[in-house]
């Protein structure tokens, strides 16, 4: 295990996206549920008429929060010690899964309970705490799918969304005790799982949880869910544990109401989430006797000291911008190699693990740009310009790389009007050995990818400026910017340079043989 | 009015008759056009693919080239989002604030096509004609950044002798995305063959968008499918007439 847990890929994005797209199941159960989802959330969406107005609020409350963020954070602390909680820092993963391990020995538990928890996964917990002969039960129905499968999960709000109804019979009869042969029957599986749960929940002493928001003012904590295994996590057990990312806190409780609004929403497409428990520190003799709280930062300092990709650390993980995201569509959450999948994913794991990272850098080109990812996200993260960002960001990690030096030498000859039209010129005499018939069907070397499922129009035999010299001598009508006769008439001669114009608003250089 | 035309590199490289089928339709409507032979490209290639500096040198060229237009037009959704919504960005993330400044000063007189038209100049209906079967595919940057909304179905609508149909999962990506379709292949083919199928399942002669690139991307899975269906720009089908339907 790294040190920084359940971030780091395995390999490049577009290779692991393709092993994936090939699996037509998983393409089937992903588009299923995606768009199921997706339309479910437009409408409870369209309810809200002030839906944009709180989206800008929530974008500022994190912003204001991400600000002073060292301050919140001590102020949290604060507050939960006063309470009677435990609080621990995390520089890393490693920090975060010895400090679970520890409170584990030190009550003596080889079992404990979780909440379903991506931060838990970011450390890669479960596995940690297995090497030390402690066994983590998984309570979300689907996160204990993927738990039992010995899976990884594929999406942030819905985990197994790639496993279909008939596998998960299959798993449930090989590894539920006591359940006997179980249907297909979805009502019948849920019964089993649960058979299974309470027992679990009513037997083990120690709980693990993640955090969805803290409140620094009160030291109050926060975990929303759908299934109420949450809620028997947070109050049965003796002790807990919660894990947060340090992005997750808040000033104040009354911050949390334009969450409640739209976290929803934008994840489960409901009004309001089934369960939301808040716990502040201990209460005697109810609940957990014995709470800590661990501050994670793994990578997250160096995400907010950086002044463009810091508007990442909004994320409240509502998972909408996978539900629309075409690519995340395709090729489904393993492909992203990280526990943050989709286009969050994209710009979330390269940033915590550093843009050196030769393989999470390689996210942020796991999108086409379309937009739909910021259209949908409640805290208004501009995630294609983020990806943009962070694509400079990979670049200049990689140095002069032959597509590097591709670019430069398209910007060299779009850097002047008469350089671009020679190389057209050129490029349509230079065309002929890959034209058959009435298209290119294919490309030698970095271009070889457009032709692998397309064909490639040619170069058109006259060139949109020919056309426009054309016509601008007397036929057309009056031009400012055509070119003067006397340079039309030499047009057969080969590219022709812009003519300077009074007040200079074109660049004049006459063109040389050696640059074209 | 008098109308700078930015042609965009790929339709100077590929499509001029779309550039052609521009000029005629704005001087139908009564306006000039200029075309400033100096022009290029907007440098969206070099940006979306991680070349900020490459890139700051083409959008410094284009603000140049256009900083003294009235207004500037382009063919293409792509490109005017890239200077409408990406130049203040990329000027900012190098820290160039002089070149900030010119950008929000040139910025608002940029136009999409349809948008021109439509939001701009309030005409939806530019006595067109084309008589064929024909839909519709909006392209993400005119339909998410720029806003463009229905303008181009406006101006599609009112097209005589043409039969508009509806494409299932219009807003979807093609799956393009510039270099994206070179740099992940096999993931943008999987966006492509879902928009190609939607596309040959409305009987259409011809799917159009307001972006040669888009177009470029589609039309060439069309065209390797041997569908018979074929792509044509907003622009050409908005310049065709009863005296000359332009393809």
């Amino acid at each position: 295990m790294s040190d920084h847990g359940g971030l780091h890929p395995a390999q490049p994005f577009p290779a692991a996206a393709r092993e994936q797209v090939v699996k037509a199941q998983l393409r089937a159960n992903l588009r299923k549920v995606t768009t199921t989802i997706r339309a479910k959330r437009a409408n409870v969406v369209e309810e809200l008429p002030h839906w944009e107005q709180l989206r800008t609020l929530g974008a500022a409350t994190k912003d204001a929060s991400l600000v002073n963020l060292s301050d919140r954070l001590l102020q949290l602390e604060q507050s939960v010690r006063a309470r009677g909680g435990y609080v621990h820092w995390a520089r890393d993963a490693k920090e975060a899964r010895d400090l679970v391990a520890r409170i584990a020995q030190a009550h003596g538990v080889d079992e404990l309970i979780k909440v379903k928890s991506i931060t838990s996964d970011e450390i890669e917990l479960n596995k940690a705490l297995e090497e030390r002969g402690i066994h983590a039960v998984e309570t979300d129905l689907a996160e204990l799918i993927v738990q039992l499968s010995n899976d990884r999960p594929s999406h942030i709000l819905v985990p197994a969304i790639h496993r279909n109804r008939a596998e998960i019979q299959a798993l449930f009869n090989a590894e539920l005790p006591g359940e006997g042969a179980l249907s297909d029957n979805p009502a019948e599986l849920a019964g089993a799982a649960r058979r299974y749960l309470r027992h679990k929940f009513l037997t083990t002493k120690m709980a693990v949880s993640g955090v969805n928001f803290a409140v620094a003012e009160t030291g109050t904590v926060c975990v929303v869910e759908s299934e109420g295994n949450g809620r028997m996590c947070l109050t049965l057990p003796e002790v807990l544990v919660s894990i947060m990312g340090i992005e997750k806190v808040l000033e104040k409780v009354e911050d949390i109401s334009v969450f409640m609004e739209l976290l929803p929403r934008s994840s489960t497409a409901e009004r309001m989430n089934p369960y939301n428990s808040f716990w502040t520190g201990v209460t005697p003799g109810d609940g957990p006797q014995e709470f800590h709280l661990i501050l994670l930062d793994n990578g997250r300092t160096n995400v907010l000291a950086d002044e463009f990709g810091r508007q990442t650390l909004r994320c409240i993980r509502c998972s909408a911008c996978l539900n629309v995201c075409p690519v995340y569509e395709r090729a489904g959450g393993h492909a992203y190699g990280s526990v943050y999948p989709g286009p969050i994913g994209a710009i979330l794991t390269p940033q915590l693990l550093g843009m050196h990272d030769k393989n999470a850098n390689t996210l942020p080109g796991a999108s086409s740009l379309c937009g739909a990812c910021y259209d949908v996200c409640p805290v208004k993260i501009n995630i294609p310009q983020v990806l943009i960002y962070l694509r400079t960001e990979a670049n200049l990690q990689k140095g002069l790389t032959a597509e590097a030096l591709a670019m430069k030498g398209l910007k060299f000859m779009m850097s002047e009007g008469w350089r671009f039209e020679g190389a057209l010129k050129l490029a349509r005499v230079g065309q002929g050995p890959l034209v058959r018939g009435d298209a290119i069907p294919s490309l030698p070397g970095m271009l070889g990818g457009w032709t692998q499922s397309r064909d490639l129009r040619p170069f058109p035999k006259e060139g949109f400026r020919d056309w426009w010299k054309g016509r601008s001598q007397g036929t057309g009508p009056a031009d400012v910017n055509a070119a003067p006769p006397e340079t039309v008439q030499k047009a057969e001669d080969g590219p022709i340079p812009p003519q300077k114009k009074e007040g200079g608003q074109f660049d004049a250089e006459p063109p040389r043989e050696d640059t074209l | 009015m008098h109308i700078d035309l930015f042609l965009t590199c790929v339709n100077d490289a590929l499509f001029p008759a779309t550039g052609q089928a521009t000029v005629r339709l704005l001087e139908r409507l009564g306006h000039t056009v200029g075309f400033n032979p100096a022009q290029t490209c907007c440098g969206q290639m070099h940006l979306n693919t991680g070349y900020r500096d490459d890139a700051l040198d083409l959008v410094r060229k284009f603000v140049r080239d256009f900083k003294d237009s009235e207004v500037v037009v382009m063919p293409s959704g792509s490109c005017a989002a890239m200077v409408r919504e990406l130049y203040a960005e990329a000027a900012r993330w190098a820290g160039d604030d002089e070149l900030l400044k010119d950008v929000e000063d040139l910025a608002p007189r940029v136009f999409e096509l349809s948008e021109f038209l439509v939001n701009k100049l309030g005409v939806t209906d530019v006595g067109a004609y084309y008589p064929h079967r024909v839909t519709y595919h909006p392209t993400c940057h005119a339909m998410r950044a720029l806003r463009v909304g229905d303008a181009p179905l406006q101006l599609l609508r009112n097209v005589r002798g043409m039969t508009l149909v509806e494409l299932e999962g219009a807003n979807e990506c093609c799956g393009f995305g510039g270099t994206f379709a070179v740099k992940n292949p096999d993931v943008s083919a999987a966006m492509l063959t879902d928009k190609a199928r939607h596309i040959i399942d409305t009987g259409a002669e011809a799917c159009t968008a307001g972006d040669n690139s888009c177009l470029l991307h589609i039309g060439g899975g069309l065209h390797r499918l041997r569908s018979g269906a074929r792509t044509v720009h907003l622009a050409e089908i908005l310049a065709s007439t009863e005296q000359e339907v332009f393809i």
